[in-house]
């Protein structure tokens, strides 16, 4: 036995001394939960379309940053005409697509004509419908003219949607992605993995890494023994359930970051009755935000009072306007004529904070009164039923998409909610382009949210990530969901 | 001989048949939209419809249905909705992991399980019987998932032998690849083992009771040459028929085996392809199971007459 643990332990240390270089590594294996249906950011809403191509790949005029900020990309810099109306984009030059194909004001023009054109099947055609056109001034100046004022328009350039693609290569990119980006498409495994190689010719600062591969690993259970055999380095979006696990050990950072998904328990707003305000104001008394946050997210994420992350710079502290209180709450349901309480259903899609957090509710709601039946669902039930048909009373979702409180003043949305004042707030907001007009217009609408109590806010997914202690460059928060490596290096 | 043949292939046509009516209809049935899946929340419902044109949705029923069934007939098994590339290309790409790893463990399972049955019969009601049978047991009660853990946490987090994951290909080499199917054929390849232990068993023991194997004893035979040549041979039956199901299952049914070693395999394709409404793909390829299951119900129908010649001479 002795001896059969002396051999094994010779063989473990000579392998290990094979693969560790002196030399600074450059290569990575990142993890990810989901496989992207394909790899084209402009034609699918999946996050891990963004996730494995977003600022590593492809480039738009301007782009996110780390923290939700608009940095310049393959525009180098833009003036804004004094009515807000029209864009000049000044182009970086001499940039070319990974194909060899030079890139200029063209395909600025054909990128943002083709997203917005009426055949369009961008996932996020609304970002475009305020553009009323798109001018070629020479093959390094482009002009964009908006239809009206359009306070998030810079933004709305940096979302993944937006990215410039090529003529030649637009067709094929599901396939075969072609952008500007530091990194180039190198293969993708169906099922297992996608890898991405330095770009020799890339215009900008060129990327530490040589070669990044993107590994789908879809169980939770799997992530933690990939991490610890070194398999992968890094799990940018973590399951918070396994923390546990790894936080302790040395070898690995744990990153604790914010999102842009705020989780609520979403209110079918016309369905008695939950047209009635004191149903749904005795609804969020009834919420405890703590024990939801503890139960289904490890004790991660921040509380929110309306629908606005609170790493913003706008946000409002809501959270106090409906503390958990139950004698308030049954108040409010007898005021409403339902003192003896009433029955409804609670739809909850795959993910776990849904799964998990619907119990927790259920079991809050029924302490006022309210006797939910628990329906699981898979997304393309809960996107066909809930969202698209609006049968349903109650559901659990995280909104991911960055500063998306217009949905409320969206026509025909799920939630049902039409409030006239609301929608003069986000039209207002539209329009406005100072800071901070636009910081108290957002405040307002936060209010009038929370006042009307539409929904249930609950609280801020959490950004998990884990990854190798010498890594460097990650993102910790996750203002869009992207996993941007153009600044990721290993130490020593 | 022939005539047997000509009528098992006939009931499989049909079978075939009827399975690509069912398969259509009950994916038709199933909530949800693949455009709206793709679209996501922000999507208009112009944008959907649109979609749903150019993914050919709307086309009626019937004439989907037909095209459909009429595409596999000349092996045409369609574009998938959400790769938008041949379904054929996405199944040769899973088969080249699932098929091996199915024969791998398939190849274990039946290298344990024999050899255990038959020193289970051989030794039936004593102390060796009653711990390979209790060993059996545990491993039938024993959950895969976690069978599959703990074997990842020891051979690739501990010893560091083996990738704790992944496929990298037949193209990375044979060593490297094999490699990365050994645990989870040995996942897989235990609790089929198990199953097959006990049921060899029980028909060796049934086999032993028979008079002719007392003839076989009484005229001087040593009991191994009793056991093997006369009583394994005619235990078979039931064991090829568990191995025929096992190996529907293992080609398929091993969702749990491939998430956990996140292995590109056919499980995981049709599971994806089910949450993802990419009915083309689901369709296609429960249909190809189908079509394998039958193929595999045939063979071993035909092994039958190949270990038991009266099978043979009565038909």
């Amino acid at each position: 036995m002795r001896l059969w643990k002396t051999i094994l332990a010779a063989a473990v240390l000579s392998l290990a001394a094979g693969t560790s270089a002196f030399a600074a590594r450059t290569d990575l294996v990142i993890g990810i939960p989901l496989e992207p249906p394909h790899l084209d950011p402009t034609a699918g809403a999946a996050a891990a379309i963004d996730e494995v191509l977003y600022a590593n790949v492809f480039e738009g005029l301007t782009r996110i940053g780390p923290n939700g900020e608009v940095l310049p990309d393959l525009a180098v810099s833009w003036t804004i005409s004094d009515d807000g109306k029209v864009y000049t984009f000044k182009l970086h030059t001499g940039v070319k697509f990974h194909d060899g194909t030079d890139f200029n004001a063209d395909d600025v023009k054909f990128s943002l004509d083709r997203a917005r054109a009426d055949n369009s099947v961008n996932a996020q055609k609304g970002l475009f419908a305020g553009i009323d056109k798109v001018e070629v001034v020479d093959p390094a100046t482009v002009k964009v003219t908006l239809k009206n004022p359009q306070g998030s328009f810079l933004y709305n350039m940096g979302w993944g949607d937006a990215v410039i693609v090529a003529p030649e290569s637009a067709d094929t990119n599901k396939e075969k992605p072609i952008g500007t980006g530091p990194f180039k498409f190198q293969s993708w495994a169906k099922g297992s993995s996608i890898t991405l190689v330095k770009s020799d010719h890339y215009w900008g600062t060129p990327a530490s890494l040589d070669k990044a591969e993107f590994r789908i690993v879809p169980d939770a259970a799997a992530a933690v023994p990939a991490l610890l055999s070194g398999d992968i380095q890094a799990f940018p979006f973590f399951d918070p359930d396994s923390v546990a696990q790894v936080k302790d050990d040395p070898r690995f950072k744990v990153v604790i970051g914010s999102t842009e998904g705020e989780t609520i328990l979403s209110i079918n707003n016309k369905k008695p009755p939950f047209d009635k305000l004191q149903v749904r104001q005795a609804i969020s008394y009834a919420l405890d935000r703590k024990a939801i946050i503890d139960g289904a997210s490890a004790g991660l994420g921040l509380p929110i009072g309306s629908h606005i992350s609170p790493a913003s710079k706008d946000c409002v502290d809501l959270t106090g306007r409906y503390p958990h209180d139950v004698a308030k709450a049954k108040e409010l349901l007898k005021e409403a004529g339902l003192e003896s309480g009433f029955k409804a259903t609670l739809k909850l899609p795959p993910p776990s904070y849904a799964r998990l957090g619907g119990e927790i509710i259920a079991s809050q709601l029924r302490d006022v009164g309210i006797d939910l039946e628990i329906i699981p669902v898979e997304w393309a039930q809960w996107l066909d039923q809930v969202f698209t048909k609006k049968d349903y009373d109650l559901t659990i979702v995280s909104h991911t998409e960055p500063n998306d409180i217009d949905i409320y003043s969206r026509k025909d949305y799920y939630f049902n909610y039409d409030n006239p004042a609301f929608d003069k707030v986000i039209a207002d907001l539209n329009l406005t382009s100072d800071e901070a007009k636009r910081k108290e217009l957002l405040g307002q609408a936060q209010k009038i949210l929370a006042d009307d109590a539409v929904v249930g806010f609950l609280y801020e997914l959490p950004k998990v990530g884990v990854w190798d202690a010498k890594l460097q460059g990650l993102w910790e928060n996750a203002p869009i969901q992207a996993n941007d490596l153009t600044k990721v290096k290993w130490s020593e | 001989m022939t005539a047997y043949l000509l009528k098992r292939l006939a009931i499989a046509i049909a079978t075939l048949v009827l399975a690509s009516m069912v398969v259509f209809a009950v994916l038709e049935i199933l909530p949800g939209d693949p455009a709206r899946l793709m679209l996501g929340m922000n999507a208009s419902a112009d944008q959907v419809e649109l979609l749903r044109n150019q993914m050919g949705l709307n086309a009626p029923l019937a004439w989907r249905y037909l095209h459909w069934a009429g595409g596999l007939l000349s092996l045409d098994l369609g574009r998938s909705y959400t790769y938008s590339v041949p379904v054929i290309d996405l199944v040769r790409e899973r088969l080249a992991v699932s098929l091996p790893l199915a024969l791998i463990a398939l190849a274990l399972s039946t290298i344990i399980a024999i050899p255990v049955g038959l020193f289970s019969a051989s030794r039936r009601g004593r102390v060796g019987d009653t711990i390979s049978m209790g060993a059996a047991q545990l491993g039938v009660a024993v959950p895969n998932f976690w069978f599959a853990l703990m074997l990842i946490y020891v051979f690739a987090v501990w010893l560091r032998l083996v990738p704790a994951g992944g496929f990298p290909g037949w193209s990375a080499g044979i060593w490297p690849a094999l490699k990365s199917l050994l645990l989870p054929a040995v996942a897989l390849a235990l609790p089929q083992a198990a199953i097959l232990a006990r049921v060899t068993r029980s028909a060796l023991i049934e086999v032993l009771n028979e008079d002719y194997i007392r003839t076989a004893r009484a005229k001087g035979l040593p009991y191994r040459a009793v056991l093997w040549r006369h009583a394994l041979r005619n235990a078979m039956i039931p064991v090829l028929t568990i191995l025929g199901l096992q190996f529907a299952f293992l080609l398929a049914g091993t969702i749990i085996i491939e998430n956990v070693f996140y292995l590109p395999g056919l499980g995981r394709l049709v599971f994806q392809a089910i949450t993802q409404r990419d009915l083309i793909v689901v369709e296609s390829v429960v249909m190809l199971l189908v079509a394998a299951v039958i193929a595999v119900n045939l063979l071993v129908d035909l092994s039958y007459a190949i270990v038991d010649p009266r099978l043979r001479s009565r038909q």
